[in-house]
């Protein structure tokens, strides 16, 4: 199997963050831990490529990136894709589950990487692509390999149709429900649990508990008169029209609309793009949920600095979590850079 | 929906008039729709203006 691996500045062994500009380098040969990837995929298996880019690179071009990574990839005529693994190392592991995604949804080819749990390439991708729970510890490499390689075996053989369960083959769940037979009824099994739980035995519960990490509260406003305020929406308010074609439902993208010369929103010139709630009342009146009115009334009184001269709006119904996640950070990017200092963010 | 606000950890949590509309109240009149909004609004930059210690 012709096999192309990719590896951030460091785990390529140009360097560190000094070198982390880099931009994408292609060898010929297995390097560092493509070795040991060579190795465990045993049979014919070899790396013919090699890419190496920098982490900050990677960052800031994945598009670029990601089209030659599938032109390298395309001209070898390889028939694996591996990146990483890339532990806790937060943008290669962004950059490592982004190719994947790419090259799986452009070439159609076998892709796995691995990665900690805890990296934010695992929110992002971990429904597309198969991803190897690493763990933390770098020391580990040849046991994280020797997954991935499992995977990326069973891929190419039926495209992935004899992978087990995550627990089993050392994957991060996908969300995907399959149907199995099991001995026991649910009840039964129910049973089991509450037994073992009230004598203190071990047991495992059929339904995980999605956790999330608060986060830290960010400071108070110090003087609301001299404040920049924002305000976002989940409720999908959109111009007429809805220009950046916002789904009302799971929607992938969000807009940025002028309001900066209104002082009150009116029904004839929005629209709303949410399948969730009953939304005649918002259309009827914007300001119910984007209360531009009001602010801007409190904005002339000098009780506010400023409203930001653009709302933000998206649609926050039946959307992946990842995906809620990344229009957020999308979001605050935007705000950040346009000194934003606060966010009213109204919810339906 | 409060409730998944916080479950999702939001710091600053102000509990609006209804999903159809957060930020108003149609059964209302006009005048008092308003008066109800800018009560709302207060309440959300006071927020922003407190220091926030624990969840």
């Amino acid at each position: 199997m012709k096999v192309v691996h990719y590896m951030n500045q460091f785990f390529g062994g140009l360097g560190g963050e000094e070198v982390a500009g880099t931009d994408l380098q292609v060898k010929d040969e297995p390097i560092g831990p493509g070795r040991l990837l060579e190795q465990v995929l045993g049979g014919d298996s070899k790396v013919i490529k090699t890419l190496i880019c920098g982490d900050n690179y990677a960052a800031e071009n994945l598009t670029e990136l990601s089209q030659e990574v599938i032109k390298v990839i395309r001209e070898a005529g390889a028939e694996l894709f591996v990146a990483g693994p890339s532990f806790e190392a937060g943008r290669y592991g962004v950059a490592a589950a982004g190719l994947c995604a790419a090259v799986q949804a452009e070439l159609g080819i076998p892709v796995v990487t691995g990665m900690a749990v805890e990296n934010p390439g695992v929110d992002l991708y971990r429904s597309e692509v198969y991803i190897v729970d690493s763990g933390q510890n770098v020391g580990a490499m040849r046991e994280v390999l020797t997954k991935m390689s499992a995977i990326a075996q069973k891929l190419a053989a039926d495209g992935g149709e004899s992978i087990g369960n995550p627990t089993d083959e050392g994957y991060i769940p996908q969300g995907v429900l399959r149907d199995e037979f099991v001995e026991k009824t649910a009840a039964e099994r129910l049973v089991d649990m509450v037994l073992a739980k009230t004598k203190g035995d071990p047991y495992t519960s059929e339904l995980t508990v999605t956790s999330f990490t608060p986060p830290p509260a960010p400071a108070a406003i110090v003087d609301m008169s001299k404040a920049r305020i924002a305000i976002v929406t989940d409720g999908g308010l959109v111009p007429k029209g809805n220009p950046d074609d916002i789904s009302p439902i799971a929607s992938t993208n969000w807009g940025s609309y002028d309001i900066s010369r209104l002082d009150d929103l009116e029904g004839e010139d929005y629209q709303v793009q949410h399948r969730g709630f009953d939304t005649r009342f918002v259309e009827q009146d914007p300001d119910r949920l984007v209360p531009v009115d009001v602010l801007r009334e409190m904005e002339k009184s000098g009780q506010v600095g400023k409203i930001h001269d653009v709302f933000l709006s998206t649609s926050g119904l039946a959307n992946p979590i990842a995906n809620s996640r990344r229009l957020g950070r999308e979001m605050a990017e935007e705000l950040k850079n346009d000194g934003v200092d606060a966010v009213i963010l109204t919810s339906t | 929906m409060t409730p998944v606000a916080k479950m999702v950890g939001a710091n600053r949590v102000i509990q609006g008039r209804g999903i159809v509309h957060p930020l108003g109240d149609a059964s209302l009149s006009a005048a008092e729709e308003k008066e109800l909004r800018q009560e709302l609004v207060h309440r959300a930059l006071e927020a922003l203006e407190t220091d926030i210690t624990s969840e």
